[in-house]
């Protein structure tokens, strides 16, 4: 079994009128299977609408499937005995980077989550250091968290989960709200957690040039899996991602759009690298 | 008809120990009709730019002028400037508040004083203008999608009837599809009434592939205002600032590295495209 792994996960909630009638029941997500290996990067798309914040908020137990069953790391999610478990185990990050941070200085708001765990003092600060150092903010960490720039306190944010020492990470759009910069940072910080300490990632985005390195994608619609694969094979088609109201990186779509024309250059191009090459062989 | 902006200063708490200096000597032209891009890192000063922009803030140097007019005059109408320039917030679906999406819309123009009347039409006007289905109308806005929800808060401001519509981030959290729809609406809508549009993004894809002109901000100044294709020449001194090209520019950048004769001031993958075809059929 993978660290996070769902058997036919349904969730479904009761929609009500202003006056609290019944008026239907919205299946969000519908008979999902997961299985997601230690130490992967996993990316999830889908539209707005398409059940992938709500499967994500399955993972670390702030929602509970209607039926079907959430494993993390062998434990099932509906088991109180292990919430407080569960929760450390897979920590999440959100969109809005200024309803995640409560310490007045970085370093504070980094210790929370491992002072609440009840972590000896000097091992609380052992962990602050090590994953502010893990996600290139050490030298900020003196700093007052309203100074710092979204892409800053992202990572912050991104810092006070890792100081939990999860096995994985669950980020829910994190560089929605970020400039261009900023989003490369948060990007850049993912990738090393992945990288160098083998935490899982779960990331969720609209952004597609983000996932190119993912190990594996999920495309959400209408509740299900419609679509998965390799990063390549998601993005070679193109047609599809678009009923699904989702598109491609633009050196994907440039190369697609001039196959058509008649090159021959292959599908599912992810890098400029792989494009220039791709098209110095046409000439 | 124009919004000229002469050397606007800001300073937030002046003649404080914290005082920040937001908007350094700001100068800027803003004629009728044109489809305008503003880009800068978080903390450049686009937002407090924007909010001198409908007199929301008062600059604490220099002077803003509509229509000729110094709208920090004494006697000067800023509610009616209010109504003449538009401002859409980020997440404006948060400030929907009626119980249906035809009442939410009718809040703007009612408040201007119009009569019964004039204020559905100009809601209905403005509800059609962002595309929004008739079906949708008597609904609550908070049944609606994310993208739906924008629409509805955008045409609140539409009808207001104002001549300069300014956009902060209106594709932010949206799909992909819901962005190329929020974007092909304003575009459409640019065409059909000659507005001018102020669009604030962190998007340099959507930016090259909609607007005519790009004023980039950064630490309170202007540090380019030019079009698409000029500005994003500069892609190395707009990395600097925390800003980027579009993906294209890096590609066309790539292909001349390999000694590809193309033309890297290209933007858009349509431009691309073509760029690329003529330069390959040239050379076979």
């Amino acid at each position: 079994m993978g660290i996070i792994k769902t058997d036919k996960l349904t969730f479904e909630y009761i929609r009500r009128d202003e006056e609290g009638n019944v008026e239907g029941i919205t299946r969000a997500v519908d008979e999902v299977d997961l299985d997601v290996k230690q130490g992967s990067f996993i990316a999830i798309l889908g539209h707005n609408g398409s059940g992938k914040s709500t499967l994500a908020k399955h993972i670390n137990a702030i929602l509970y499937p209607t039926e079907g069953t959430v494993w993390v790391d062998g434990m099932d999610t509906q088991d109180e005995a292990h919430l407080w478990d569960i929760r450390q185990e897979a920590g999440m990050v959100f969109q809005n980077p200024d309803n995640q941070i409560i310490g007045q200085v970085v370093e504070e708001d980094v210790g929370f989550g491992p002072e609440n765990m009840g972590v000896p003092t000097r091992e609380i600060w052992e962990r602050v250091e090590e994953s502010l150092k893990a996600v290139g903010m050490y030298e900020y960490r003196k700093h007052s968290p309203n100074k710092l720039s979204g892409g800053q306190k992202q990572r912050v944010s991104i810092a006070g989960v890792i100081a939990m020492h999860p096995k994985c990470i669950i980020l829910d759009e994190p560089t929605a709200m970020l400039d261009p910069n900023g989003r490369k940072e948060v990007i850049r910080a993912v990738r090393a957690l992945n990288d160098v300490e083998g935490i899982t990632v779960v990331l969720i985005t609209h952004y597609m040039e983000e996932i190119i390195h993912a190990d594996q994608v999920f495309v959400m619609d209408q509740g299900h899996v419609a679509m998965k694969g390799s990063p390549r094979e998601i993005f070679s088609r193109v047609e599809e991602l678009r009923k699904l109201r989702l598109d491609v990186p633009q050196v994907t779509l440039l190369a697609h759009e001039l196959r058509e024309e008649g090159l021959k250059l292959p599908e599912g191009i992810l890098t400029i690298e792989e494009f220039v090459e791709a098209l110095s062989r046409c000439r | 008809m124009s919004l000229i902006l002469d050397h606007v200063n800001y300073v937030y708490g002046e003649d404080t120990a914290l005082a920040v200096h937001a908007l350094k000597d700001v100068n800027l032209v803003i004629p009728d009709g044109q489809f305008i891009g503003l880009i800068g890192h978080t903390g450049s000063g686009k937002s407090t730019l924007v909010q001198h922009l409908n007199g929301l803030m008062q600059p604490t140097g220099g002077a803003i002028y509509y229509n000729g007019e110094d709208i920090h005059d004494k006697d000067y109408d800023k509610k009616r400037l209010r109504s003449k320039v538009g401002l859409v917030f980020q997440y404006p679906e948060h400030q929907l508040f009626e119980i249906d999406v035809f009442k939410d819309v009718c809040f703007g123009p009612k408040n201007l004083g119009l009569s019964q009347k004039e204020t559905e039409l100009r809601a209905y006007a403005a509800l059609k203008q962002v595309g929004l289905e008739d079906e949708f109308f008597y609904q609550s806005p908070f049944d609606l999608s994310g993208g739906q929800k924008r629409r509805v808060a955008i045409a609140g401001v539409l009808a207001m009837k104002p001549e300069i519509l300014i956009l902060d981030e209106p594709t932010a959290g949206l799909d992909p599809k819901g962005r190329d729809e929020i974007l092909d609406q304003i575009a459409k809508l640019k065409e059909e009434t000659g507005i001018t549009v102020i669009l604030v993004s962190h998007s340099m894809e959507d930016v090259a592939k909609y607007v005519e002109r790009i004023i980039v901000m950064n630490q309170g100044s202007v540090l380019y205002d030019d079009a698409p294709a000029e500005v994003f020449k500069h892609y190395r001194e707009l990395e600097k600032v925390g800003l980027a090209a579009p993906q294209v520019t890096y590609i066309m950048q790539a292909l001349a590295g390999k000694g590809m004769p193309v033309d890297t001031s290209v933007t858009t993958i349509a431009e691309a495209k073509q760029e690329i075809l003529r330069v390959l059929h040239r050379t076979v």
